[in-house]
């Protein structure tokens, strides 16, 4: 930036760009994030999609200012240096061309301080649980209170949820070519086409595959993990609004990829009750010709036969209740 | 070569270059089956509940892929056996269907599809008896199935005894070994839905996927629902 050089009679080019900037950026960031912020996707129906708003409104308030800054040098170098302008010099090359320290430093420092506080801010939003939702692999990084206690109970087939207990729902994602399907081992491990969970609760889903690789994208919920056979992927989030969600497979799984979606609703905490034990009581029969519930199962590999089973005995995660070192072998 | 010679020859050459793309493009961008469409709309009066009859065969016997397990359906104006799963029918109307299964059976991958969903009054019938659980573990087990999953629609088809003389080659006769299995559906508001089995049920690829699993007019097709 050579200003000082570029018009000796208007010394004042750096000072004009700077508030010019700094209004621009102001008024654009408030509109931004009081209009436009609270209606960006995927919305504010459960804790990970605030979050994951949150967090993209944050990025994008920094964001603005640095490509305010872009459009407006460049509008301001072609009014102020157009090369019509009298005075103005030779744009390559001569005097303008030389490097100017002060410039290079606070250019440097800016960008500098910009990465580090976008590397803050995304290693904050890590350790609070923000990414929850994207799937953490069968040895969660974050994980709710309550949440290993839930899953060992429901793996040892002793589970148990009631309204305003603040207990967490594990449920289970089930991907096969092309649908879903949920199993609740907190009650009696049925499974059933619809994924119906309570607001105001944390919800932990346990997201395996029966055959090739899927992935479970309850969007309005910002949950997105894959469904990879004989692994179990967990994710969590809470939900915050009543509603309903769409869910999509979002790996390209067969010749029906595009129709393995179906729609899911988060309903009171006492009709999610009555559901769960409604649908627990009408599929008993069924429920008795499931495998035992397990985070995983393995299908039988003789092609055109063959049941699914239960990938390793009942087992919690392990005896101390942390994740993983215990995972069933399949 | 005079210089018009070599000018043809090069402008030949060219032309069948071209051709040859565009050959191979057109190879790949033309689905392998054709796809017509069997009309139900019509065969009945309006509103009126439509009939719609498939057989389910071990393998089809000709085509491109004789030894691939599939569904036929019943032409509903010349009752002839037609290989298409893609079927149009009447919005809002109740669809009886009869499925002729002539395929063995075994357990189910993933028990929840036993259970009858979806239907008129949540029940289908297996040669006249009602039922709505079917225990693939047991018997004959199950040798595919009839769901749509956008409608929530599954019914379990029960297979036929591996040791009888199990039709070789569709279409079958009603004299091999066959179960009969009945059930009604209500169709929604016109548009496009999928069906399939979700069996994975094609013998010598990868835990049955593949195959006739995930070609179309085999064991899925297209529900076109026209108002």
């Amino acid at each position: 930036m050579t200003w000082e050089n570029s018009d000796t009679t208007d010394p004042h080019h750096l000072r004009r760009i700077t508030v010019i900037w700094l209004v621009l950026s102001i008024v654009l960031d408030l509109l931004y994030w009081f209009l436009v912020g609270p209606h960006v996707p995927p919305g504010r129906m459960t804790s990970t999609a605030k979050a994951d708003q949150f967090d993209f409104n944050v990025l994008f308030v920094i964001a603005l200012p640095v490509l305010v800054g872009i459009w407006e040098y460049m509008a301001y170098s072609i009014f102020a240096w157009g090369s019509k302008r009298k005075g103005v010099p030779e744009p390559v090359g001569g005097p303008t061309a030389a490097g100017n320290k002060k410039t290079e430093v606070t250019w440097i420092v800016i960008t500098s301080v910009v990465v580090l506080l976008l590397a803050a801010f995304g290693t904050f939003s890590v350790v609070t649980g923000h990414g929850s939702g994207g799937g953490e692999g069968p040895n969660p990084l974050w994980s709710p209170a309550g949440s290993v206690k839930a899953e060992t109970a429901a793996l040892a087939g002793t589970g148990s949820w009631a309204p305003n207990t603040g207990a967490v729902l594990p449920v289970q994602v089930i991907g096969q070519q092309w649908k879903w399907t949920y199993r609740y081992p907190t009650f009696g491990g049925f499974e059933s086409s619809q994924l119906v969970v309570p607001n105001n609760t944390e919800i932990e889903f346990n997201v395996t595959s029966l055959d090739v690789i899927h992935s479970f994208w309850a969007y309005q919920l910002e949950v997105k993990a894959d469904a990879n056979p004989q692994q179990n992927n967990v994710a969590f989030t809470k939900t915050e609004q009543l509603g309903p969600f769409v869910v999509r497979c979002s790996e390209l799984c067969g010749i029906w990829h595009g129709a393995m979606f179906n729609y899911g609703k988060v309903v009171s905490q006492s009709a999610f009750m009555t559901w769960a034990n409604q649908t627990e009581t009408a599929n008993a029969a069924n429920t008795s010709n499931l495998p035992p519930f397990a985070w995983t199962y393995v299908p039988d590999a003789n092609g055109a036969s063959g049941g699914y089973y239960p990938d390793g005995k009942l087992t919690p995660y392990s005896t101390v209740e942390t994740y993983g070192s215990k995972q069933p072998g399949s | 070569m005079s210089m018009g010679g070599r000018l043809a020859t090069v402008l030949g050459l060219f032309l069948v270059a071209v051709g040859l793309v565009v050959w191979g493009v057109a190879t790949l961008l033309t689905p392998g089956v054709p796809g017509g469409v069997v009309n139900f709309t019509n065969t009945q009066a309006a509103g009126q509940p439509v009939n719609l009859t498939v057989q389910t065969v071990g393998a089809i016997g000709f085509g491109s892929h004789p030894t691939w397990v599939s569904y036929l359906v019943k032409d509903p104006r010349t009752g002839q056996w037609i290989h298409d799963t893609s079927w149009k029918l009447p919005a809002n109307t109740v669809i009886n269907m009869t499925v002729l299964q002539f395929d063995s059976g075994s357990p189910l991958r993933n028990q929840e599809w036993g259970q009858v969903q979806g239907t008129v009054n949540g029940a289908a019938t297996l040669n006249g008896k009602s039922f709505s659980v079917y225990n693939s573990n047991t018997g004959n087990g199950v040798g595919h199935t009839f769901a749509i999953p956008q409608l929530n629609v599954s019914v379990p088809l029960v297979g036929v005894n591996s040791n009888a003389n199990v039709c070789g080659a569709g279409p079958c006769q009603l004299s091999s070994p066959h179960n009969v299995e009945t059930f009604s559906f209500k169709t929604p508001g016109p548009g496009t839905y999928n069906w399939q089995c979700f069996v994975p049920c094609a013998l010598g690829y990868l835990f049955g996927n593949g195959g006739a699993m995930s070609t179309q007019n085999y064991m899925g097709g297209e529900l076109e629902v026209v108002g």
